[in-house]
């Protein structure tokens, strides 16, 4: 398969509009078993407050997939991306409660490469914190 | 503790083989909440062009974090893991994995600083299947808290 969005409708500075991804403690426990990641500040209150946290925190990684299914969905073949990486810059606190918290994920081309490829600058925040930054997706546009 | 620098440049041999399953792909996908057919449709993912279900593009962290824990666990590296936050991943892909793949690593630790009062420490993972084709490349930072003192 291939990217959905076309290379020549993209352009540098093009905005693409934010999404809102819920996380409560129950994806954080999915998340355990799933990745093998068991620290328990992500799931042991506890725990997390004994060790200097203000509470539960999200796994970095489960913050990194929700922006990789942003740049995904976006474009429409997850094969398209072929290189995404990001810096942790701030921790993603889930309350106990039934609205957990929110990671809004949104982006911005930065740049159209050689070879049909466009570099997406990626913004993710929680509450008042940015959460990610230097994050950054090439995906292979067609 | 200061980590010990002789450890950059150390090389861990290719892990045990990690066989991708399209069950374990199912379970990442639904734990990220992801509901792309490509991660659960056998059929969908062929339409595609795909030889079977592929994964997300964190998935390698789900076997990078199992054979690449291993450099980290050495103790002449002096790492204290109660203090270990996760600071930086990349992900280079070669083509996404998916389900029948059998996927080794082969782990190094190219650098190691530090910052402020934490140490930062990389490990770059060349992932390729047991036939020899690469997949992926990753690199992890991580951070121990207070490390440098």
């Amino acid at each position: 398969m291939a990217a959905t969005v076309k290379y020549d409708q993209v352009e540098v500075g093009q905005e693409i509009p934010a999404v809102d991804y819920v996380v409560r403690r129950v994806n954080l426990v999915m998340y355990a078993g799933a990745s093998g990641d068991f620290n328990q500040i992500h799931w042991n209150e506890r725990f997390a407050k004994m060790v200097g946290l203000p509470d539960v925190i999200a796994h970095g990684m489960y913050t990194m997939a929700q922006a990789g299914r942003f740049v995904t969905d976006w474009a429409g073949d997850p094969g398209a991306v072929v290189d995404f990486g990001v810096r942790f810059s701030s921790m993603v606190v889930v309350p106990d409660d039934d609205q957990g918290a929110t990671i809004s994920v949104s982006g911005v081309v930065e740049e159209k490469l050689e070879g049909g490829r466009v570099v997406i600058g990626l913004t993710a925040s929680s509450g008042d914190a940015q959460v990610l930054s230097k994050a950054r997706a090439v995906v292979q546009l067609v | 503790m200061a980590l010990n620098r002789d450890f950059i440049g150390k090389t861990y041999p290719p892990s045990a083989p990690y066989e991708v399953s399209r069950v374990k792909i199912r379970e990442f996908a639904a734990a990220i909440g992801d509901g792309n057919p490509l991660y659960r449709d056998k059929d969908a993912a062929q339409a595609a062009g795909y030889p079977d279900v592929i994964a997300p593009p964190t998935f390698p962290i789900v076997f990078s974090l199992q054979s690449g824990g291993e450099a980290l666990m050495d103790p002449e590296l002096g790492l204290n893991f109660a203090m270990v936050v996760h600071g930086e991943q990349r992900f280079e892909y070669v083509r996404p994995v998916h389900a029948g793949d059998e996927l080794v690593m082969t782990s190094t630790i190219t650098d190691i600083r530090t910052a402020g009062r934490n140490e930062l420490l990389t490990v770059r993972s060349d992932v390729s299947t047991v036939q020899g084709e690469p997949v992926c490349v990753t690199y992890n930072t991580i951070v121990e808290r207070g490390g440098a003192g």
